[in-house]
């Protein structure tokens, strides 16, 4: 995994600029992250290779200061729409994890002119009483990965895990990162991640992949039956041996499908 | 100084393997397998007898909060108790501490219950507005984490407006818009009942209360000792402020068990401290501290101070019930107890150290009956009470945030008038 630098972009002058991460050239693709922050993943890497890969960093997720402008999903469209025009973009593909999963939705069905194709894995946005999206807040931190994860013994999770620093500062630093990151997703999510996408998600017209692994204890495999049934022509791909991350505990099969898809 | 019975109003009966077998004594213990609603009734009468009987006992205050979910003390509504309260003849403050203002929707609520508790006291009312805890807001409410504080700010803002500005006017806030702002009553103190703060430490807490020269009051379980530095920060704010180094500025709670003798204390309550300590305060970390909620800065500050537990926090691993008295009353100083001369001399200590001009004593504790309370709260009356009062009396200190009709103990700047009395 090679994680490009990142390059700040400007928004308005109300937010610090977008720390997006991008990499290659070509035809661009967006990357939202998922609920616990900006990362970059070796499918990103594959598709790197022959695309302009973009991926930003969530509104807040530096200074939550940010967020008193975010009165709910109509602000963070907006917040993304200026962000794709101060990156040039025009018509483009868009691949949302988790949370990005659910802005990507929200932004494809608002937006609908601008995706050309969408893909979304293991999205948060919809609710299900018999099948509750997990709750990843309330647990000890140690217990996160397990809720993550399919697997710990994954060599993606485990090439993840080894990667932390073991410096204090360093760790201190870390985890206030993942904090702020984590409260800038809470603020569009908490406390129940459903603010109506249901009612929007027929307004997808961009052929849409949508990616699940099926050991996902945090958003079932369930729901993606309930995405595609409510977009249309949309494709499906349970991926087994994983978690709610996918693209780090089955990055092959995932940039498969992405390259698949997307070219 | 003034002394404030403080009541938790908790659950008395939870089981003795409480701690092993629940999670949280907040926001998800199963209401249907610990919450006998008969039992409640019972706790309920005995709640505000005590709070009766402290009235009746000379306190200077009366106290009550609001929390939500739990067994810790869930005054759901602290405002109903205190109607109460502020229905009998009585001169003592009613210090309702307070109305957690961001779960009121819209907040004038909060502006019109405690007009009405001003008038139905004749101006016996302490308006507090705290933050409210993390487990009430974003737990038990569902508020998001980052709009609890600005939420609060604002509905501060509506609430002083709707007491201080003439009726009808508009207010447009971010999150409530009312055309006609015009609550009927407004309180009989004037310009407002004195508002006091409390919280478990927060940086942006103490700036607002130097800001609007109100009182801040730190709650917390962990003692005198462990509040010290905490308190210094809101003292160098005072400070920076340019205000005075006026001890009514600030409050404090503290658990107090008194008995004849320190041994005789011991034998008496260490239970119920052992039972406090392990079932009310049995919260895990990841309740108190939802991302989002605190801002970068005071995270940043409660973790170079070590203090990431806030008020709820706890001082270390052991097991409450095999920590001992000495422990508690003595190294740690979590509780202060023993017989009336041990208890005088450390309430004075912790008054000192503190800065203190408030002390809310806390008397009942968890599993202590409704026997044992009254037991505590007399002795704590007739034989601490008269030698704690005159705590910052020589210094020529006025409590400018007491309320205008609490006049019991009343104390003027005017020594004349003190002996004409």
């Amino acid at each position: 995994m090679n994680a490009p630098l990142k390059t700040p972009v400007e928004i308005d002058p109300r937010f610090l600029p977008n720390q997006a991460m991008i990499k290659g050239d070509g035809k661009p693709v967006v990357f939202l992250h998922g609920a616990f922050g900006q990362e970059w993943s070796p499918p990103l890497d594959t598709l790197a290779e022959r695309r302009r890969v973009i991926a930003p960093s969530n509104v807040g997720a530096f200074d939550l200061d940010e967020l008193v402008h975010m009165d709910g999903l109509l602000d963070l469209l907006v917040y993304y729409d200026d962000l794709f025009n101060g990156l040039g973009l025009e018509r483009f593909d868009l691949v949302g994890h988790s949370f990005g999963g659910m802005v990507a939705a929200e932004y494809a069905a608002m937006f609908n002119r601008r995706v050309e194709r969408l893909v979304l894995i293991d999205s948060l946005g919809l609710w299900r009483d018999d099948q509750p999206v997990a709750d990843y807040n309330y647990i000890p931190a140690e217990r996160q990965p397990a809720l993550i994860y399919h697997d710990l013994q994954n060599p993606g999770v485990r090439a993840l895990m080894a990667s932390q620093p073991t410096d204090t500062a360093e760790i201190i630093g870390i985890a206030l990162d993942r904090m702020t990151a984590l409260g800038s997703t809470n603020h569009f999510l908490w406390p129940i991640p459903d603010r109506g996408l249901h009612k929007r998600l027929r307004r997808i017209d961009a052929p849409t992949l949508i990616v699940w692994g099926a050991q996902d204890r945090i958003v079932p495999a369930d729901y993606a039956q309930d995405f595609a049934s409510q977009i249309a022509g949309s494709k499906v791909v349970v991926i087994d041996g994983a978690g709610h991350a996918p693209q780090i505990e089955q990055p092959e099969k995932v940039s498969a499908a992405l390259v698949d898809f997307l070219s | 100084m003034k002394t404030i019975f403080f009541h938790m109003q908790g659950y008395r009966d939870l089981p003795d393997d409480f701690a092993d077998k629940y999670e949280s004594v907040w926001i998800t213990p199963p209401n249907d397998e610990l919450c006998d609603s008969n039992k409640v009734a019972k706790y309920l009468r005995w709640n505000i007898e005590e709070l009766e009987l402290a009235d009746k006992l000379g306190f200077d205050g009366l106290g009550l909060n609001e929390h939500h979910q739990n067994g810790y003390g869930f005054p759901v509504s602290p405002n109903l108790i205190a109607s109460i309260l502020a229905r009998r003849e009585s001169d003592a403050a009613i210090v309702v501490l307070g109305n957690t203002l961001p779960l009121y929707n819209p907040p004038i609520r909060v502006a019109e219950e405690f007009a009405l508790l001003d008038c139905l006291s004749g101006g016996r009312l302490v308006a507090g507005f705290p933050v409210g805890s993390p487990m009430d807001t974003v737990g038990c409410y569902g508020l998001v984490p980052t709009e609890v504080r600005p939420r609060y700010f604002e509905a501060h803002d509506l609430i002083t407006q709707a007491w201080t500005r003439p009726g009808p006017f508009p207010f447009n806030g971010r999150f409530t818009k009312l055309r006609y702002v015009n609550p009927w009553p407004k309180p009989i103190q004037k310009p407002h009942p004195p508002v006091w703060l409390a919280g478990g430490g927060s940086v942006e807490t103490w700036k607002f209360a130097t800001d609007n020269n109100y009182t801040y009051s730190y709650l917390s379980f962990q003692g005198y000792k462990a509040a010290k530095n905490l308190m210094q920060g809101y003292w160098d704010q005072v400070e920076k402020a340019g205000l005075d180094h006026n001890p009514y500025r600030a409050g404090f709670a503290q658990a107090v068990v008194v008995g004849e003798t320190d041994a005789d204390a011991e034998k008496l309550y260490l239970k119920h401290i052992q039972n406090f300590y392990a079932k009310s305060l049995h919260i895990p970390m990841h309740f108190g501290a939802v991302p989002g909620l605190m801002s970068r800065k005071s995270v940043e500050y409660n973790l170079s101070k070590g203090a990431g537990g806030g008020a709820f926090g706890k001082t270390g691993s052991e097991n409450p019930y095999t920590t001992t008295w000495q422990q508690f009353t003595e190294q740690r100083r979590q509780v202060i107890g023993g017989s009336p001369d041990t208890v005088v001399a450390q309430i004075e200590e912790a008054v000192r150290s503190l800065h203190v001009g408030h002390l809310m004593v806390i008397l009942q504790l968890q599993s202590m009956d409704r026997e044992l309370t009254e037991y505590n709260t007399r002795l704590f009356a007739e034989k601490v009470l008269p030698r704690i009062r005159h705590l910052w009396d020589r210094e020529g200190y006025v409590d400018h945030w007491w309320p205008q009709g609490a006049t019991r103990n009343a104390r003027t700047a005017s020594p004349a008038l003190e002996t004409a009395q």
